[in-house]
């Protein structure tokens, strides 16, 4: 019920204050009643909820998040690499 | 990098991404202990019980089965789930009666199908003549309403703080093109009163809450203050997708292991402090606080619904109506247990008829009713918890 959907502006249509997005292939329209006046643009990242552009998704903090997830997945494969090294009495790189 | 629409599904859906967590998350969870000072039964590990207030979280914990991935110290408690799970009878009676009059079309989201009032759902007043529409967006009603010209549109609003500026937007269209045959029943219900209701009972089994994600788009993270403030308990406000909740839930066991309380945002994409401005002054404009309402499962709780200001009783079908509307309230069976399961204090496989006599198809309670609410997820994933 409060789930909303991730989408890319396509068209706007200032006259009726609509904009067309798309959702991973599939187009429709949206409100902008919710939106101040040019605010979103084309090409923006925008949540849809029943109907409406609810607000625009921050690309520097959705692109901060997938860096900070990338790192923490490094640091990940980092400490089971060591532990596979340490488990290892045979691993040339133990002790190194 | 550029940012891809395909970025905003795939990776924050990354089983990588919840695997590393899960660890980070198991690691901090072995730390907790509690404070010295607690009593002796109080030593070792910590438990923390985390309430997710949202259905939308319920339906990601479930359904990519977060609670597997957790340590046994980190559990969680399911929240007032939906709009539609909260709802009392009385107000689905409501829109039933509305429905079956003759000049009415009663228009609501697709989620309030099936729930059932005293007299049935809005699907058997359908099913017996009446006409009842379920649309996607509340603008559908625009088209409806000219559409039929003699009949009066009557829209059965439902829905937190996400749902009501949309609500707000329809009324402010009628008005300004001055369209005579649209009016409504107002059913908006706030978040943080119902949270702050839970806290209330010296009983309630909550250490923090993982805040919603999609209520705070339009409110701002600033209507959680008060609960690390005065309630001491933290709030992470977290996205939907699988990563965002576990990185809300690794957000929240730090702050318990380096002993703060603080309102965080994990959801930084979508949600800042202030809020959309323009939806919330389209709803200052036509709501205001309601002085009571009665969830189902939880009871009355003060201020926590939202009803039309005065000035625009013209389009309020509640008043409109007022005559014929059912004014009884409408408990729940006596043996539904959702009060306790909402504050943590049972679980949904301790209730007595669940999976019996009340089950998804049936639901007795309003945790059964909706897939998001706690006693139905339970019931469709219960062998994986
Ligand atoms: S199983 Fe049904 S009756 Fe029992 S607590 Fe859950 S919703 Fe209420």
């Amino acid at each position: 019920m409060c789930l909303s959907i991730p989408s890319k502006v396509v068209k706007i249509d200032k006259q009726n204050n609509i904009a067309t997005v798309d959702t991973m292939g599939v187009q429709r329209d949206a409100s902008m009643d919710l939106m101040a006046e040019n605010d979103v643009q084309i090409g923006d990242y925008v949540l849809l909820h029943i109907g409406f552009i609810m607000n625009k998704i921050d690309e520097e903090y959705a692109l901060q998040s997938l860096e900070t997830y990338k790192e923490i997945i490094q640091q990940m494969d980092e400490e089971e690499r060591q532990r596979a090294i340490l488990e290892d009495n045979a691993c040339p790189n133990r002790g190194a | 990098m550029s940012l891809e629409l395909k970025n905003l599904y795939d990776n924050f859906r990354d089983s990588d991404t919840i695997k590393a967590y899960a660890k980070v998350i198991k690691e901090d969870a072995a730390q907790l202990q509690y404070r010295s000072g607690a009593s002796p039964q109080e030593s070792g590990t910590r438990s923390i019980n985390i309430m997710e207030v949202c259905g939308g979280h319920t339906h990601t914990i479930m359904k990519y089965g977060i609670l597997q991935l957790l340590p046994e110290n980190i559990k969680f408690v399911h929240g007032p789930g939906c709009p539609v799970c909260i709802m009392p009878k009385e107000r689905i009676d409501h829109a039933y009666v509305l429905a079956m009059q003759s000049e009415v079309i009663l228009v609501t989201l697709g989620d309030m199908i099936k729930v059932p009032g005293s007299n049935g759902s809005l699907q058997d007043a359908r099913s017996r003549g009446a006409d009842v529409r379920f649309v996607y967006s509340p603008m559908d009603c625009l088209k409806i309403a000219a559409e039929n010209p003699s009949k009066k549109l009557i829209f059965f609003a439902i829905g937190f703080e996400t749902t009501t500026p949309m609500s707000a937007a329809l009324l402010d269209v009628v008005i300004k093109r001055d369209i005579k045959n649209i009016f409504f029943h107002i059913n908006h219900v706030t978040v943080p009163e119902a949270m702050g209701a839970l806290l209330v009972d010296a009983e309630c089994k909550i250490d923090a809450f993982l805040g919603p994600a999609h209520v705070s788009v339009i409110s701002g993270s600033k209507i959680y203050e008060e609960f690390p403030r005065d309630y001491n308990r933290p709030v992470v406000v977290s996205g939907f997708e699988p990563v965002d909740v576990m990185h809300s839930i690794s957000m929240i066991v730090k702050q318990f292991v380096q002993n703060r309380c603080e309102l965080e945002t994990e959801y930084k994409r979508a949600v800042t402090r202030e809020g959309n401005l323009i939806a919330q002054s389209l709803i200052d404009k036509y709501f205001q606080k309601a002085q009571n309402f009665r969830w189902r499962g939880l009871g009355d709780i003060p201020k926590s619904g939202l009803e039309l200001k005065p000035e625009f009783d013209r389009y309020n079908a509640e008043t409109i109506y007022k005559e014929i509307l059912p004014t009884q309230e409408i408990n729940d069976h006596k043996l539904c247990i959702c009060g306790d399961i909402l504050k943590g204090k049972a679980t949904p496989p301790e209730c007595s008829i669940f999976g019996t006599a009340c089950k998804p198809t049936t639901p007795i309670g309003s945790c059964m009713v909706s897939s998001e609410g706690a006693c139905a997820a339970y019931y469709k994933y219960g062998n994986l918890i």
